[in-house]
């Protein structure tokens, strides 16, 4: 294993890069001009703080590898991501649905590593909560919007719910880079926090009318990189397709 | 310029002598550089012609995310993606600002979008031009932008006060797309040798187009005088287009790029640069939907449409039920 930090900086930051960059892909296309807004913002703010946890990422490394070289040079193998985070987007509903359940979980993460040991990890955490908080805000009204709006739109948050719960239970695996963490002071156990993210989700799903799928199966291999979707692939043909292609430019 | 071929009244400018009262103390009042605001008495080719002109604009703002949101998937660093985001993000505010500024008017969002996607409203003839490299972003920002802030910056003084203050912000932000645009150019030039082919490239392909933003000399157009008269127009076709030829000529010298023109001359009699005029029956081809990506561009506002009802909808009953069980608990 490589340095635990290093890895858990890449989980934090691949994440938001990922998840960033799907949401990118809405670009002009949203249902109505206020989500277009809000999509873009939604994704500005996430690969803003990608720079921040790669940057990190790179500097704990210290093998002169910045955020840029870890976002464009790595191949599929190398990212942590959890798999929900790079889901492709289906409709608006599937998207927004992913986003709730990413957005759940790390605002209570990012909130516990508001203390973290580690001054640059409790930094980062500080600014990402104020976005986060808004994420949040809004992918929950969102959902129960949708979800109790008409038959047509619950019937296709449903849908959204039952295709992406299977990816829920990843963000809450223990492994020995989180040991490391917790060991260090720097992060708490995704485990800690499982029955809080349920607690909050039965609350929205509720207000949603949405019901949660019974079966508690998780699909993994994102943050560990063991094994990652198929989908992870062709978004990376896209991302790095510039830098990959003129590797001596600088842009 | 994001507004092009408005029509007016058609009828020629009238002359205060000609006036009733009523239309005489507005024309006085724009005379006197006051601004028209929503509940004033306006004429109705006033009316018509702003809701026009604001619509076309903000119509401009939305399908013009859309050649940009091309590359924010590919754009080649973390900052440049997220810088564009940005951009993407104002274009859109841009457009909310705009509609709201036209619902004033008396015209709903839904009823200028109806318009927009059945074509019967336009937007500006540049959107249907493709982004085809990283260095298209760079001359987007520079070249389109740039010709847009040479029309936005006298419309903050434009006569109907909605549209002057959303225009105040625009401009703010242009300018700062503008610069971005510039950036990417000074690094593509500045780059390596096909880094330097694609800033060339993007140069030679948006060049004309920029130009035709401005649309074709209306110095003798009966639209535009009423326009002028009005102050929804500031200055007239060529004016902007000549000022937008001597700031843009000096700045691509210092690119170390080629404008694609070989008439292109400093004239010092006149103390402007001579040029070549763009090829106006493209223009008209484009405006008639015959540009190389009119087709998509529609089809994608078409298609996020019709896609989002659902969502539209969903929302809208979300609240409507909200709004009775609020009701009922009163």
């Amino acid at each position: 294993m490589s340095d635990p930090l290093f890895e858990f900086c890449c989980r934090m930051g691949d994440n938001t890069l990922v998840l960033g960059h799907r949401v990118s892909e809405w670009c002009g296309v949203a249902p109505v001009l206020e989500e277009d807004i809000a999509l873009a913002n939604t994704a500005l703010d996430l690969i803003g703080q990608t720079q921040l946890w790669l940057g990190l990422a790179g500097e704990v490394e210290g093998k002169g590898r910045d955020a840029d070289k870890l976002a464009f040079h790595r191949d599929v193998w190398d990212f942590r991501n959890v798999l929900l985070a790079e889901q492709p987007n289906g409709d608006f509903g599937q998207t927004m649905m992913r986003q709730f359940l990413f957005d759940s979980w790390h605002l209570m993460y990012l909130k516990a590593l508001m203390s973290s040991s580690h001054e640059q990890v409790a930094a980062i955490a500080e600014k990402s909560v104020k976005e986060v908080t808004y994420h949040l805000e809004r992918s929950t009204d969102t959902v129960i919007g949708l979800g109790d709006g008409t038959t047509e739109s619950h019937e296709r948050m449903q849908k959204a719910l039952d295709r992406l719960y299977p990816f829920v239970g990843e963000m809450f695996i223990d492994d020995e880079v989180d040991a490391a963490m917790v060991e260090a002071g720097i992060a708490p156990d995704p485990s800690s926090l499982r029955a809080e993210y349920d607690a909050h989700l039965d609350t929205v799903l509720a207000e949603a009318t949405l019901t949660k799928p019974e079966d508690d199966f998780a699909h993994k291999g994102g943050k560990t990189g063991v094994r990652h979707t198929e989908h992870l692939g062709h978004m990376l043909t896209q991302m790095q397709w510039l830098q990959r292609a003129y590797p001596d430019a600088t842009w | 310029m994001y507004a092009q071929m408005i029509k007016s009244t058609g009828q020629g400018v009238k002359s205060l002598d000609e006036m009733e009262p009523e239309e005489r103390a507005f024309q006085e009042r724009i005379n006197a550089g006051g601004k028209i605001e929503p509940k004033d008495w306006m004429p109705d080719g006033y009316r018509k012609n702003l809701i026009r002109q604001i619509g076309q604009h903000a119509h401009s703002e939305i399908v013009g995310q859309l050649p940009e949101g091309n590359w924010i998937t590919r754009a080649p660093t973390l900052e440049r993606k997220a810088i564009l985001l940005a951009k993407v993000q104002d274009e859109a505010g841009h457009g909310l600002y705009l509609y709201c500024a036209a619902e004033t008017l008396g015209v709903t969002r839904d009823d200028l979008t109806r318009d927009l996607l059945s074509g019967k409203m336009k937007y500006s003839s540049i959107f249907n031009y493709p982004t085809l490299t990283w260095a298209d972003m760079g001359a987007v920002g520079w070249l389109v932008d740039g010709a847009a802030i040479m029309n936005q910056v006298p419309l903050q003084r434009t006569s109907y006060g909605p549209y002057a203050r959303a225009m105040v912000r625009i401009c703010k932000e242009e300018s700062f797309h503008q610069r971005q645009g510039y950036d990417i150019m000074m690094k593509m030039a500045n780059g390596t040798e096909a880094q330097r082919r694609m800033a060339q490239d993007a140069l030679n392909r948006f060049w004309y187009p920029s130009l035709m933003m401005f649309g074709p000399s209306d110095k003798d157009s009966v639209h535009s005088a009423q326009s002028m008269a009005w102050k929804i127009k500031m200055n007239t076709n060529d004016e902007l287009r000549q000022k937008f030829v001597d700031q843009t000529v000096p700045q691509a010298e210092y690119l170390g790029l080629t404008v694609p023109d070989e008439h292109l001359k400093w004239n010092e009699e006149t103390g402007h640069y001579d040029f070549s005029e763009p090829d106006w029956t493209e223009f008209f081809d484009v405006l008639k939907g015959n540009g190389p990506c009119n087709t998509e561009r529609l089809e994608a506002r078409n298609k996020a449409w019709d896609e989002g009802r659902w969502v539209r909808e969903g929302l809208l009953a979300h609240a409507a039920k909200k709004r009775a069980a609020k009701m009922a608990a009163e």
